[in-house]
């Protein structure tokens, strides 16, 4: 593309994602309220969760008014809501301690094991999804869609289940349970790591792997496709020179959906291999009613989400000349 | 199918460790263990007073010392106090140990005592032992090694009060719980709410020679199927709460074993007194006949429980009445009853939930059993959350789930004194009551045991809970540890293993 161009064929994208960061903000905003509501609306409250079965009124209600609990909701909502917009995501009623302190402990564990799952994950898929496109309708691609569709549909409970019985209790290969120690050498890590992104990797290839072959077979379908071979164009350069640009738009989109599933979809693989991921914070965080806890995490969660989304729509339009003007 | 289940159940009992095996050899130290608890969560605390549930209780334990300590059975030794004495069982004299330190190196004064006691009063602590500190009426410092404790009324159990995890003894003046600094047998090494714990061995630690092993990380690992493999692969070295399903596979390993501690905990049929239809009398007797006790015990624990005479007392506590007639399952009797008080064919709803231990199998094994009578029982299957607070107690039929507590006197205090809180039944005889008090303010012990055989008696016949069995712990560990032995207040020792347990190479 020219420099001269280019000047103006930018600013359409910028307003674009501009005005999408503004409706993420917005989004997030009833995100809170319907989870502030909803989370209302849960039998029982901090104070009567924390202190169990046995307490007496008087006790539940000492410890609510210490929790601040005991003034109206919508008060207490537009509290959160004021600290917040300046970056406080206030105290842990619970815990007693800055939810920003305990998200801290957890968050990176989560991106630990995203990022890597997403880093083995990927590549198979692309691997899957572009070999079966190419062959469609040919037994290497009937194989690989019952593979596929295997995969989709063993529940991760199952396959982690049967994994930690093969791989830990019958081998001894690898832990039943993700502890990376302090400070763990390579081995450690990818030893600790194996098996809770084996599992999650699972579903996430079958699944990323079915949409880009479906992206790709139409965009195979297409005239120009035809041009090219008739033009005498090889099948790798085809490939990769002309499809996967025009298929990027839906792989992206697809992949943005993939990967915030490795977000709060890691809640199963966070409870059998007992890793402290913030998916298993927010259940945590519900069954405790500790609200500013779980705010904090709906946000995380509905944040990341509009983030990938956003991502994978300016790749999108930066990919596709047509929407770029636009 | 029946037979099967016969087998399996007396096989799992038959081979029951006799406890002496476990007595072999003498104390290594040395050594690092990891132990898989059930709960994690941001409520994880370092603040005795906050303590609830069995992770944090493992917690207090490794990091301080209660003024007693639990022994074998339901008896309690001294531990920071070195005699704990009463005339009238109203004015107290402890007096403490004088080689005692904290982990900051500060030594042990009554004034930490008297601070730990009385902070429990406080509604701002929010402790989970309020109701009990209540009897405390005043604390106070004779000297650096006196504590006179007075309280409201006579209570003979005191001391064994004190030895209860909220009871351990904290820093003179200490509010902030962000860091321990107790005189526990293990320094705090890290803490993580709902993640880990890791302690360190106390070189201070007031019993010498203890404890022997250097270090122990204390996880949590929620999902039963998950914990016991963490246990057969290695992970862990010890685990409390294996189901008695899991039993069969921990003992198949050539490395692990099981330890089965007889408890009196309980899963209850809780009939409201408070419901026209469950409070009738008739009713309640064949409800208590409904329950096949047998088929409980041997299909739903296999074989790892006793059998439950509908009264809260254990044959493991010393007041446990022998004499009362064992209760059996008698459908003919029970539709005989229901016929008579005109109750049969009634609908009547019965929730049970996850939360209170096989109360879904029970209560379909109950409504199977009412089905053949013509009874009709709608079990509602409802989640564990929020199930204390919503459904428990708040139905006329709900299922109950109660934890060996250390005196008879709390048993009843909590549970069937007329007007508690937790009085699952909202039972209520002025007689018992009255009983009550009487046992507390008598110093002789075979009063107090004629006094509770009766009361458990009363509660026997006319009380509104059926309880079938009283559920014994298992605990899995790697066969090189040594040194547990069973006490009967929860798992892996009452909670108290850290300083017990060694490896042995």
């Amino acid at each position: 593309m020219s420099g001269a161009a280019s000047q103006s064929s930018w600013r359409g994208p910028a307003r674009l994602v501009a005005k999408r960061i503004g409706l993420a903000f917005i989004t997030l905003l009833l995100v809170s309220a319907v989870v502030f509501t909803i989370s209302g609306l849960l039998p029982g409250d901090a104070a009567q969760e924390l202190l169990g079965q046995g307490a007496t009124p008087e006790q539940i209600a000492a410890l609510r008014h210490e929790m601040g609990l005991d003034r109206p909701a919508v008060v207490r909502y537009f509290e959160w809501l004021r600290a917040i917009a300046v970056g406080d995501p206030g105290n842990s009623i619970v815990a007693n301690k800055p939810v920003a302190d305990i998200i801290s402990e957890r968050l990176p564990n989560t991106l630990t094991l995203a990022g890597l799952t997403a880093a083995f994950a990927v590549p198979f898929a692309f691997l899957i999804g572009i070999v079966s496109a190419v062959n469609r309708g040919r037994t290497t691609d009937r194989a690989l869609n019952i593979l596929t569709l295997a995969m989709v549909a063993l529940p991760e409970f199952l396959v982690a289940t049967i994994a930690v019985l093969v791989f830990s209790v019958k081998l001894l290969w690898l832990p039943s349970i993700t502890i990376v120690p302090q400070d763990p050498t390579l081995g450690e890590f990818l030893r600790a790591y194996a098996m809770p992104v084996m599992v999650l990797g699972v579903g996430v290839i079958a699944q990323l792997g079915r949409m880009i072959r479906a992206a790709i077979i139409a965009e195979l379908d297409r005239p120009y496709v035809e041009m090219a071979r008739l033009k005498g164009v090889p099948q790798r350069r085809l490939i990769v020179r002309h499809v996967l640009p025009n298929a990027v738009g839906p792989i992206a989109n697809a992949m943005a959906l993939s990967l915030s599933y490795l977000f709060g979809g890691a809640i199963i693989v966070e409870t059998i291999f007992s890793y402290p991921g913030l998916a298993s914070l927010m259940v945590n965080a519900v069954t405790s009613r500790d609200m500013p806890l779980l705010q904090a995490c709906a946000m995380i969660f509905c944040a990341a989400y509009l983030l990938l989304v956003l991502i994978a729509d300016t790749v999108a339009i930066l990919a596709n000349p047509r929407l770029r003007q636009g | 199918m029946l037979s099967r289940r016969l087998l399996l159940g007396s096989l799992a009992a038959g081979v029951a460790l006799a406890p002496t095996e476990r007595l072999i050899g003498k104390p290594r130290r040395g050594g690092r263990i990891r132990v898989a608890g059930i709960v994690a969560s941001t409520s994880d605390t370092l603040d005795p007073a906050r303590a609830g549930n069995s992770s944090d209780y493992m917690r207090m334990f490794l990091l301080y010392s209660g003024l007693m300590q639990y022994d074998r059975g339901l008896a309690v030794k001294p531990g920071l106090a070195e005699s704990i004495e009463s005339t009238d069982n109203v004015v107290w004299t402890i007096r403490l140990r004088r080689d005692v330190q904290f982990h900051n190196g500060k030594s042990l004064d009554a004034g930490d005592v008297v601070h730990s006691l009385l902070r429990h009063r406080d509604p701002a602590v929010g402790s989970k032992v309020k109701a009990v500190a209540e009897q405390f009426a005043s604390a106070r410092r004779v000297n650096a090694h006196e504590v006179e404790l007075r309280l409201t009324g006579p209570n003979p159990d005191l001391p064994i009060i004190l030895a209860q995890p909220q009871f351990v003894i904290v820093e003179n003046g200490r509010r902030d719980f962000s860091k321990a600094n107790g005189t526990g047998p293990f320094t705090l090494k890290a803490f993580a709410p709902g993640i880990r714990t890791i302690v360190q061995r106390n070189p201070n630690y007031w019993k010498p020679g203890q404890p022997y092993l250097d270090e122990i990380e204390l996880i949590a690992i929620p999902d039963e199927l998950s914990r016991v493999n963490a246990l057969l692969s290695g992970d862990v070295q010890m685990c409390i709460a294996v189901s008695p399903g899991s039993v069969k596979r921990v003992r198949a390993s050539s490395s692990h074993l099981v330890m089965e501690t007889k408890s009196g905990l309980y899963t209850d049929l809780v009939m409201r007194q408070d419901n026209p239809v469950t409070r009738h009398p008739d009713f309640v007797l064949a409800m208590k006949h409904l329950l096949d006790r047998d088929l409980i015990k041997r299909a739903l624990f296999r074989g790892f429980a006793t059998i439950a005479n509908d009264q809260p007392i254990s044959p493991l506590d010393p007041y446990f009445n022998a004499d009362i007639p064992q209760r059996v399952f008698d459908p003919h009797k029970a539709k005989f009853l229901l016929k008579r008080s005109g109750l049969l064919g009634t609908r009547l709803p019965v929730y049970v939930s996850p939360a209170a231990t096989q109360s879904v199998d029970m209560g379909s094994i109950l409504q199977e059993h009412a089905a053949q009578i013509g009874l009709n029982l709608a079990i509602n299957r409802v989640p564990s959350d929020g199930y204390w607070s919503t459904h428990w107690m708040r139905h006329p039929l709900t299922f109950g789930n109660i934890n060996q507590r250390p005196t008879t006197d709390m048993m009843f205090s909590l549970f069937f004194k007329s007007g508690a809180t937790e009085n699952e039944a909202g039972w209520s005889n002025p007689r018992f009551d009255k009983l009550l008090i009487e046992a507390r303010q008598s110093r002789d012990p075979v009063l107090r045991k004629a006094i509770y055989g009766e009361m458990q008696l009363m509660i026997h016949r006319s009380g509104g809970l059926g309880i079938p069995v009283f559920i014994s712990l298992l605990d899995g560990y790697d066969r090189r540890i040594r040194g547990l032995e069973p006490i009967p207040l929860g798992g892996l020792m009452g909670y108290t293993f850290g300083e017990h347990v060694w490896l042995d190479a």
